[in-house]
C-alpha cells in the first residue's frame, strides 16, 4: 500500500516493516509465532487501549455508514430502519445545494492554492536569508504562534479589526471616511477566509521550508559565491532546487485533500455570509444531518466525499511517487 | 538522495534540530572589518546586502511579526482598560489610557465564564493525559517492526488516516452510547490521533537499538524499559505531541456543537463564540456580580478579557514546548 510507503519512509531510515533489511538479526526470523507471541505480548498489550479506541470511535463508525442505504429514522435505530437502496445517493447528486456546496469547496481550494499556498515558501526563504541566529528564532517562534489558536479565536480576532465596528472601521469613520464590512459581505468571502488561513497557519507552514533549507550544504553557497554567482542565481539554482521536492510533496498532499476545507472556520461565519458562498461539503453534511434531520440523505453525502477523498489521496501519493522519481532523477 | 518519495519524506524528517538553528550561524570567525549592514554572522563570501534590499527585507519581516503581535497587543490592552476607555476610542483601545483589572474581576467571580473556563481546563487536562498516554503505549508496541501482529496493528492505524467514517455515523454512534451531555463525548472520539502515534513510534524508532537490547539482556521487560529508558530520551517528541493534543482539546469548538446541548456544560470556546463573536449579551447568571444595569455586561473590555482568558493557557505552555519543535515535528509538519 502506497500510504504505508510513504509513513514508513518517513521514518529516518530505522528499518522497514515486514520484511526486515540486511543489518537486522537474522537469528529473529526463525522463531515460531507461538515464541513471538509470547516474547511480544507486553508489545500487544501496550497497543490495546488505543486499537480499542479506534475501533469503537473510527470502525464502528465505519460501518455505520450502511445508514445511507437505509431510510434510517433514531426510533427504529440501524437494525430496524428500512432498506432504500441507491436512492439516497440519487438525491444527493441531483441536489441543487449538494452540488452548490461541492463547487463552494473546490473553489475555495483552488482559491487557497493560488494565495495560500505560495506563502510560507516565500516567508521561507525570507526568514532563511536572516542571518542572526537569535533574531530567526524569535520571529519563528512568533509567526508559529497563531496556528495554535481556535478558529473561534482567529475568527472573533477578524471581527474585531475588520468588522463592522471592528478597528479599521472605526478608525476609517473617525476620520470621516466611508466604512466596509468585510465580514459579512460574500462578495469577499474568499478573501477574508484565505486572509484567515494566513494568517494562522502560513507561519507554521514556514517550519517544513527552512528544514529543507537546511539540509542545503553551506558549501554549495560558498563555492558558487567564490565562482561569481549573485544573490539571486544562487538562490534559483540552489535554494529552489533544495525545495522543489518539498514543495511537489506538499502540493500533492493538498491536492489529495481537496475536498476538506477549513470546517470549524466556515461554520463559524455561514450565518454571518450565508449559505450561498460559504456552504461546503463538510458543512451540507452537518446541516442535512444533525439540523434537519435527514441522516441518511446526510450520511450518503458524508460517504460519497470519504470515498472520493480516499481515492483522490491514494491517487496523489502515486502522482508523489512518479515526480519524487521524476525530480530525483533530473537532478542526479 | 536516491530512489522515490519515500526517500523525499525522509530527507526531510531526520533533520536535527540544531542543523534548522546553526546552519548558517558557524560562519569562519576570521577577523574582518565590521561596515554597514556586515553582521558578525555573516560568512566572509557573502556579499553585504544592498541598503535598499536590506531595508526592504527589514520591512517585510516587521509586517510579518506586526500582523500576529498587534491584534492581541489592542485585545489584551482594550481587555485591561476601563469601559469609558473603550468609548473614548470608539471600541479597541491603541493606545494605553485608563487601565483597569475589572473586567477579569468580573468574569473570573463566578457565572458563565467561570464555568467554562474550569470546563475546558478539566477537559483539556484529563483529555490530554489519556490521549498521551494511550498514544506512548501503542507507539512503543508499534516500535519493533518484526514483533508479532506488527504489520496488521499498523495498517489498523494507518487506515484512519486515510478514511474518516464521516460526521453522521460518528454522531450517531456518540448518541447510542447516550455520551450527548457527556464530558467524555468531547475526549473519547477524538483520544487517539494516528498521527501522533507515528510521530512518536518514529522517534521511538530512532533510538539506538543497542541500548534497548542492552537492556534487554539485563533482564528488563518492555514496560520497565519504556518507563526508564525509552520515554527519559523521548522528552521533547513527548512534549510536542502532549502539546497537540492539548490544544486540540483546549481549542475544540465544534465537538461540543454536536454534544453538548446543555450550555451550562460549555466550554470556553463556545462561550466566545455565543458572548463574544455573535454578540449575544452575557447573562448575569451564577453569583449575579455581573453588573447588567451598567450596561458592563456586553463591554468590550470584558469580551476581550474572555479572548484573553482563551489565548492565556497557550501562551503559558507554548514557550516551553516550542523549542522541541525542530526536533520532534518536522515530520508532523508534512501533513500539516
Amino acid at each position: 500500500m502506497t500510504a504505508s510507503d510513504v509513513k514508513d519512509g518517513a521514518r529516518s531510515g530505522a528499518g522497514t516493516p515486514a520484511p526486515p533489511p540486511a543489518r537486522t538479526p537474522v537469528v529473529q526470523r526463525k522463531i515460531g509465532w507461538r515464541t513471538r507471541l509470547r516474547r511480544d505480548r507486553s508489545l500487544l498489550i501496550m497497543t490495546l487501549p488505543a486499537v480499542g479506541l479506534l475501533v469503537v470511535f473510527a470502525y464502528i463508525p465505519m460501518l455505520g455508514n450502511v445508514i445511507a442505504w437505509q431510510n434510517y429514522s433514531p426510533y427504529s435505530g440501524f437494525f430496524n430502519s428500512s432498506w432504500a437502496g441507491w436512492s439516497n445517493f440519487e438525491r444527493v447528486f441531483s441536489n441543487p445545494l449538494f452540488l452548490n456546496a461541492v463547487g463552494n469547496t473546490l473553489t475555495i481550494t483552488a482559491f487557497q492554492l493560488v494565495f495560500f499556498f505560495p506563502v510560507p515558501i516565500v516567508l521561507a526563504l525570507l526568514l532563511n536569508s536572516v542571518i542572526t541566529p537569535r533574531i530567526r528564532t524569535t520571529i519563528q517562534s512568533i509567526v508559529y504562534l497563531p496556528h495554535f489558536f481556535s478558529w473561534v479565536l482567529v475568527v472573533t480576532l477578524f471581527q474585531q479589526i475588520f468588522g463592522g465596528a471592528g478597528l479599521i472601521n472605526q478608525t476609517l469613520r473617525a476620520h470621516g471616511h466611508q466604512g466596509f464590512d468585510l465580514m459579512t459581505n460574500p462578495d469577499t468571502f474568499l478573501l477574508l477566509i484565505t486572509m484567515q488561513s494566513v494568517w494562522k497557519d502560513a507561519g507554521w507552514g514556514i517550519i517544513i521550508f527552512l528544514a529543507a533549507l537546511s539540509t542545503v550544504s553551506p558549501e554549495l553557497y560558498e563555492a558558487s559565491a567564490v565562482d561569481g554567482a549573485s544573490r539571486w542565481r544562487r538562490m534559483w539554482h540552489i535554494t529552489l532546487p533544495a525545495l522543489k521536492p518539498v514543495i511537489i510533496l506538499l502540493l500533492i498532499l493538498r491536492l489529495g485533500d481537496a475536498l476538506t476545507v477549513g470546517f470549524e472556520q466556515l461554520i463559524l461565519q455561514r450565518g454571518a455570509v450565508g449559505a450561498e458562498v460559504s456552504e461546503v461539503i463538510d458543512t451540507f453534511v452537518y446541516y442535512q444531518g444533525v439540523v434537519y434531520g435527514d441522516w441518511s440523505f446526510a450520511a450518503a453525502a458524508g460517504l460519497v466525499k470519504g470515498v472520493v477523498s480516499l481515492g483522490l489521496v491514494l491517487g496523489a501519493n502515486k502522482l508523489a511517487h512518479v515526480f519524487g522519481e521524476s525530480g530525483v532523477y533530473k537532478r542526479a | 538522495m536516491s530512489g522515490q518519495s519515500p526517500e523525499l519524506s525522509a530527507s526531510v524528517a531526520v533533520l536535527p534540530s540544531d542543523v534548522v538553528d546553526d546552519s548558517r550561524g558557524s560562519g569562519p570567525p576570521a577577523p574582518r572589518k565590521r561596515r554597514r549592514f556586515q553582521s558578525q554572522h555573516r560568512p566572509v563570501w557573502e556579499e553585504p546586502p544592498t541598503p535598499v534590499g536590506a531595508s526592504l527585507k527589514f520591512l517585510t519581516l516587521a509586517v510579518m511579526v506586526l500582523v500576529v503581535v498587534f491584534p492581541l497587543y489592542t485585545v489584551v490592552l482594550t481587555s485591561l482598560s476601563t469601559q469609558a476607555e473603550t468609548l473614548r476610542a470608539g471600541g479597541l483601545v491603541v493606545v494605553p489610557g485608563e487601565m483597569t483589572l475589572n473586567a477579569y474581576k468580573q468574569i473570573l467571580s463566578g457565572g458563565i465564564v467561570t464555568r467554562a473556563t474550569i470546563v475546558s481546563i478539566g477537559i483539556t487536562a484529563v483529555g490530554t493525559v489519556i490521549s498521551t498516554v494511550v498514544s506512548i503505549l501503542a507507539a512503543y508496541g508499534l516500535s519493533r517492526s518484526n514483533s508479532f501482529g506488527h504489520r496488521p496493528i499498523l495498517f489498523v492505524f494507518l487506515i484512519t488516516m486515510f478514511f474518516g467514517a464521516g460526521l453522521i455515523p460518528t454522531y450517531l454512534l456518540v448518541s447510542e452510547l447516550g455520551l450527548i451531555d457527556s464530558y467524555w463525548a468531547l475526549i473519547l472520539p477524538g483520544a487517539v490521533s494516528a498521527f501522533n502515534v507515528l510521530i512518536l513510534r518514529n522517534f521511538f524508532m530512532g533510538i539506538e537499538p543497542a541500548i534497548l537490547d542492552a537492556a534487554r539482556i539485563d533482564g528488563a521487560g518492555d514496560w520497565r524499559i519504556l518507563g526508564s529508558l525509552v520515554l527519559p530520551m523521548s522528552k521533547a517528541a513527548t512534549a510536542v505531541v502532549a502539546l497537540f493534543y492539548g490544544v486540540g482539546y483546549w481549542n475544540a469548538f465544534f465537538n461540543a456543537i454536536l454534544y453538548i446541548n446543555d450550555n451550562e456544560k460549555w466550554p470556553l470556546q463556545l462561550v466566545l463564540r455565543s458572548y463574544v463573536l455573535q454578540g449575544v449579551t452575557l447573562p448575569g447568571s451564577g453569583t449575579g456580580q455581573v453588573d447588567v444595569a451598567s450596561g458592563a455586561v456586553t463591554g468590550l473590555p470584558i469580551q476581550m478579557a474572555v479572548m484573553v482568558l482563551a489565548i492565556v493557557p497557550i501562551l503559558l505552555v507554548y514557550p516551553f514546548v516550542q523549542r522541541h519543535f525542530t526536533k520532534g515535528v518536522i515530520f508532523g509538519a508534512i501533513k500539516g
